[in-house]
């Protein structure tokens, strides 16, 4: 009986222990995923391995197709499936590109942990700040993480000194949209464009 | 006095003859002069290409502490503007703290630029214009347009611009009107020293920032637009943390399709 009891127990601590194991607090996951970008960063390769390795921690911490169909806003509405589709493959590569392009030229970018604020179930704001230098201010950066699978949370935007970057990509596209007449074509045009340059 | 009234009442007519342009959705960009805008800002682009990004280059190879020093003097002199405002919104405290900032940072900080103020506990806050106190006031934004060589304002903005300039800033009063009675020792030419300093120091500041969005947007001109009106709105609210843009209503749509 005794035997049978420790038994129980084990396997209870196990299932405890585990569980924790699995799930990974929002500020853990920014804090090591921007640890990981900072030490890219840093290192001495080459401007074309960095981004390789960005596009990987990219593909892997953010949730690009949500961000996608955020950003695409009351068009979405709009899409035929096979449309969708393609829009889902072209932004995929449109964000790494973009995103990869953007972090390639901060060599020196560190960034401190602060807080986090859940918000509910879903989301977690993460407070950070880039250190300043003497050519940069220091800025503040507000990640929005998904945490609805809370063993994968991954982030859905980037708040710099409380501007929205979903929020500004998704008003860029959709001026596209407008301006050629609610053609989503010529948004898939210009992702196209940016992609081949 | 009534040469800034006249102005005020002259320009929030204008305003609101602009603003009642009938939009359907309270959060959409109203972009009543959007060519004029993006050739307007084509222009401003050739400007900063040929003028502002190398002056700019240029100054980020002057020493350290002589352009963190320039800094501190131009948002020491910001806060003659700000202090009004601030008792405009109603923030007597952030006035009060204001004013003493500047007093201690144009003495004791040598024209602002060091900030003993700091240490002895009058914490920076956030900079306050007239654009701001009228957004407080429930003034809307009204149209977004581009202006030569200024940039991104809206109506609201140059309403508050109109009245910096017609009184409510006492820097522009003792330099370019002249008609401060005590103070003698400014010239105009001082005022739009500061303010092309001011210019300078901020592009300085984001070299790396706008050439990463240069690279990166599909269309540049709505990403300026975009990111000055989250700006805007921004410091009319006077967030620091709860932003507009971490309200869940738009993910949440996400979420229920």
């Amino acid at each position: 009986m005794m035997f049978l009891r420790n038994i129980f127990v084990s396997i209870i601590f196990f299932i405890i222990l585990t569980s924790n194991s699995w799930s990974i607090s929002s500020s853990e996951f920014i804090s090591s995923l921007t640890t990981e970008a900072s030490d890219i960063l840093s290192s001495k390769l080459s401007d074309e391995e960095k981004i390789v390795r960005l596009k990987e921690i990219g593909e892997r911490t953010v949730d690009i197709e949500g961000v996608g169909l955020y950003t695409l806003g009351k068009h979405r509405k709009l899409l035929t499936d096979n449309q969708k589709k393609q829009y889902n493959e072209l932004f995929k590569n449109y964000f790494l590109k973009s995103f990869s392009g953007r972090l390639v030229g901060y060599s020196d970018a560190k960034i401190a942990v602060l807080s986090e604020e859940i918000k509910n179930e879903k989301y977690t704001i993460v407070f950070t700040k880039l250190i300043g230098t003497s050519d940069r201010p220091e800025v503040k950066i507000d990640w929005r993480v998904y945490t609805k699978n809370p063993e994968n949370p991954l982030v859905r935007d980037l708040i710099i000194e409380g501007l929205s970057l979903a929020r500004t990509q998704k008003e860029e596209f959709n001026s596209i949209i407008v301006n050629n007449d609610g053609n989503i074509e010529a948004l898939f045009e210009n992702l196209n464009k940016f992609l081949e340059n | 006095m009534n040469r800034i009234l006249t102005t005020f009442f002259t320009i929030l007519l204008i305003q609101l003859m602009v603003v009642n342009k009938s939009y359907g959705n309270e959060d959409e960009v109203k972009d009543c002069f959007e060519k004029l805008n993006r050739a307007t800002f084509a222009l401003n682009r050739g400007l900063d290409k040929v003028i502002f990004k190398p002056v700019s280059k240029g100054y980020r190879k002057i020493p350290s502490p002589i352009r963190t020093g320039t800094g501190k003097a131009l948002n020491n002199l910001s806060n003659l503007i700000t202090i009004p405002n601030n008792i405009l919104q109603g923030d007597l405290g952030s006035a009060a703290n204001n004013s003493a900032r500047l007093i201690i940072n144009t003495t004791i900080g040598i024209l602002g630029i060091f900030d003993p103020a700091n240490s002895l506990g009058f914490e920076k806050r956030e900079k306050e214009d007239f654009g701001q106190t009228l957004g407080v006031m429930g003034v809307k934004e009204g149209c977004y347009f581009v202006l030569p060589v200024l940039g991104p304002s809206t109506v609201r903005d140059s309403v508050g611009s109109l009245i910096s300039m017609n009184g409510g800033d006492t820097w522009h009063n003792i330099t370019v009107r002249d008609d401060e009675e005590y103070v003698k020792e400014f010239k105009e030419s001082d005022y739009w020293t500061s303010r092309a300093l001011e210019g300078v120091d901020f592009r300085a500041k984001n070299l790396e920032a706008f050439e990463s969005m240069e690279n990166n947007s599909i269309d540049l001109y709505a990403t300026v637009r975009s990111l000055y009106l989250q700006d805007r709105k921004k410091k009319i609210k006077n967030s620091k943390s709860n932003t507009e843009a971490m309200d869940d209503g738009d993910w949440n749509t996400l979420e229920n399709q």
